[in-house]
């Protein structure tokens, strides 16, 4: 038996890093799309493309830039966190009444006040969810770290295939999908309290 | 204080306004109306710029306005939409204070702001500084988002239709105290509405516009007298169809004519034993020549009267009274608003015609919706 602490602390270590990457990344990214015509399909698009590459192909891809370790599958996580946050931040940012955001202006905000003081704040339950879709997804991409040379849980799970030890693979499967269950659990929690305050 | 030289405005082929020019006085109330799609709304979002004009300028106070920054500009204009439009994501008070926040007046000369225009309209702060606005009522909402147009006290307030989703009787009482709080703080206030009832009780100048023109531009009595084109008429005429289509319902549909009268030299105790016999605690008194005297109630009897002297002292004149000519709703208004139970209906020569009460009213109202009521 072994320790499987640290490994679960490091998988985690590698989630929160990409998702907090891909937030960023991602709202920006949404809020180009919500502020300037026609640039939003095109983002829309590409957040697609990527969801449609096998995770295998996309890291292999990625290992060519980043080379082996931890570094690659934050960056091929990221990636596939993109289309969730992008697109919920676009359609959030994009749903708000066009009346509040008609009042917003004839306050006298700029595009800037408008979207910091009232555009993100309205959308945020919105984008929470896509936040909670990227951070379970990511749990369980995150395995696929072994193969890069990454760490993590993937590692009890890939000794686990090649010595043909069930006992193993569960060793580092069921911590995953612990976490994946504790982190959508307490995230729809948030988000449904989210979504009454918003009414 | 506001003047529209040769405002034109068009999407694609579709004119929204047409060349238009007019000018605003400082302190004025001035409603622009018109159907649909007559480029009223257009005509006010041009003011701060929320719709720029393809021609023409617009000037505040002789300064043309495509010369100011139009976010400036629109934080010295206040501003009410129809949908409220009050940002669910912040508080009463932090609604309230956007704008003067925006031009970064400092915490406690805010606060002290929010304090006042919330006392203006009899919420507490204490109450409703920190609720959000989907704890608010619909009324109190609009009420909200008047007073976020007031906030940096603005010379000029534009409005939107701002009452049009509210209920009749929040939308007079709202229209009531903007009509109020302009007059106190001598605002210039630009309105939009569809509503002619609206425009009639709150303007001082209606702009009556059609197809992006200004057909007139005039005071509510004189739109009322002469209606500058056929198409007022009718707008106006609208208003008033439901009242004309029905047929005109007089005081004297309502009134039941069997009622207890007694001459003012009758004596008390007459009074009483007549009143206790048919059930009733008050009587008409009729002069000699059979005008209507007044009333006397047995309370007065009990108080005041003595045996055997006549009633003529106890009279009391207070009831409502209304002429048998008169419209049923003026009979209505009198009897609700009374704290009787009863109008009062006379002949042309005051003597008395009948008597109107609550029941009697809700039986012709039966009968003029149901037929003939058997009992």
């Amino acid at each position: 038996m072994i320790n499987l602490w640290p490994l679960i602390l490091e998988h985690m270590l590698i989630v929160v890093v990409a998702t907090v990457i891909s937030i960023a990344l991602g709202v920006v990214l949404g809020v180009i799309a919500y502020w300037v015509r026609h640039v939003d399909t095109v983002i829309m698009w590409c957040a697609e493309a990527i969801q449609t590459i096998p995770s295998l192909a996309l890291l292999a891809m990625l290992m060519i830039f980043f080379g082996l370790g931890n570094t690659t599958i934050i960056a091929g996580l990221v990636l596939y966190a993109l289309l969730p946050i992008v697109r919920n931040t676009y359609t959030g940012l994009a749903g708000i009444s066009h009346h509040i955001k008609d009042a917003a202006r004839g306050m006298g905000m700029s595009k800037l006040q408008r979207l910091i003081k009232i555009e993100l704040p309205l959308s945020f339950p919105l984008i929470f969810s896509g936040i909670k879709i990227a951070v379970v997804n990511s749990l369980s991409i995150a395995v696929m770290g072994v193969l890069i040379g990454a760490g993590g849980l993937g590692y009890p799970i890939y000794r686990g295939v090649q010595t043909r030890n069930l006992e193993r693979i569960l060793n580092g499967a069921i911590p995953v999908v612990l976490m994946a269950l504790i982190f959508d659990y307490t995230m729809s929690k948030i988000e449904q309290r989210l979504i009454k305050r918003a009414r | 204080m506001i003047k529209f030289q040769n405002i034109s405005k068009s999407y694609g082929h579709s004119i929204v306004l047409d060349d238009i020019s007019f000018e605003i006085k400082q302190g004025e109330f001035v409603v622009l109306i018109g159907p649909s799609g007559c480029g009223k709304t257009t005509t006010l979002k041009t003011i701060n710029r929320l719709i720029e004009p393809n021609k023409g300028k617009i000037f505040i106070n002789g300064k043309d306005i495509t010369k100011v920054n139009p976010v400036e500009l629109r934080r010295t204009i206040g501003y009410v939409i129809q949908q409220i439009g009050l940002f669910p994501n912040m508080t009463v008070e932090q609604n309230i204070a956007v704008v003067p926040k925006l031009l970064k007046y400092p915490k406690p000369k805010w606060q002290e702001i929010v304090h006042n225009l919330l006392e203006l309209v009899d919420m507490p702060y204490e109450e409703f500084a920190h609720k959000y606005p989907s704890e608010l009522s619909g009324g109190q909402q609009q009420r909200i988002g008047v007073l976020r147009a007031l906030a940096a006290s603005p010379p000029i307030v534009l409005m939107d239709e701002p009452f049009g989703a509210l209920d009749p009787i929040t939308r007079d009482s709202l229209q009531e105290e903007v009509k109020h709080l302009q007059k106190k703080l001598k605002k210039t206030i630009v309105f939009v509405t569809h509503d002619m009832e609206e425009a009639l009780r709150m303007a001082d100048t209606i702009v009556f516009m059609n197809r992006g023109k200004i057909i007139q531009m005039a005071s509510p009595e004189e739109l009322l007298q002469n209606p500058a084109d056929p198409i007022i008429k009718s707008f106006m005429g609208r208003h008033m169809e439901n009242e004309n289509n029905a047929p005109k319902l007089l005081a004297e549909d309502f009134m039941r004519t069997k009622v207890l009268k007694v001459p003012k030299t009758s004596h008390t105790l007459e009074c009483i034993e007549l009143m206790s016999r048919r059930d009733v605690n008050s009587l008409i008194v009729l002069n000699d020549d059979d005008t209507y005297a007044g009333t006397v109630t047995i309370e007065a009897i009990k108080a005041h009267g003595k045996a055997g002297r006549e009633i003529s002292e106890l009279l009391s004149e207070d009831a409502v009274t209304i002429h048998r000519k008169e419209d049923a709703r003026q009979a209505f208004d009198k009897l609700l608003a009374s704290s009787s139970n009863y109008v009062i209906v006379l002949n042309d020569n005051r003597t008395v015609a009948g008597l109107i009460t609550r029941t009697s009213m809700a039986k012709a109202l039966g009968e003029a919706l149901w037929g003939e009521m058997k009992s």
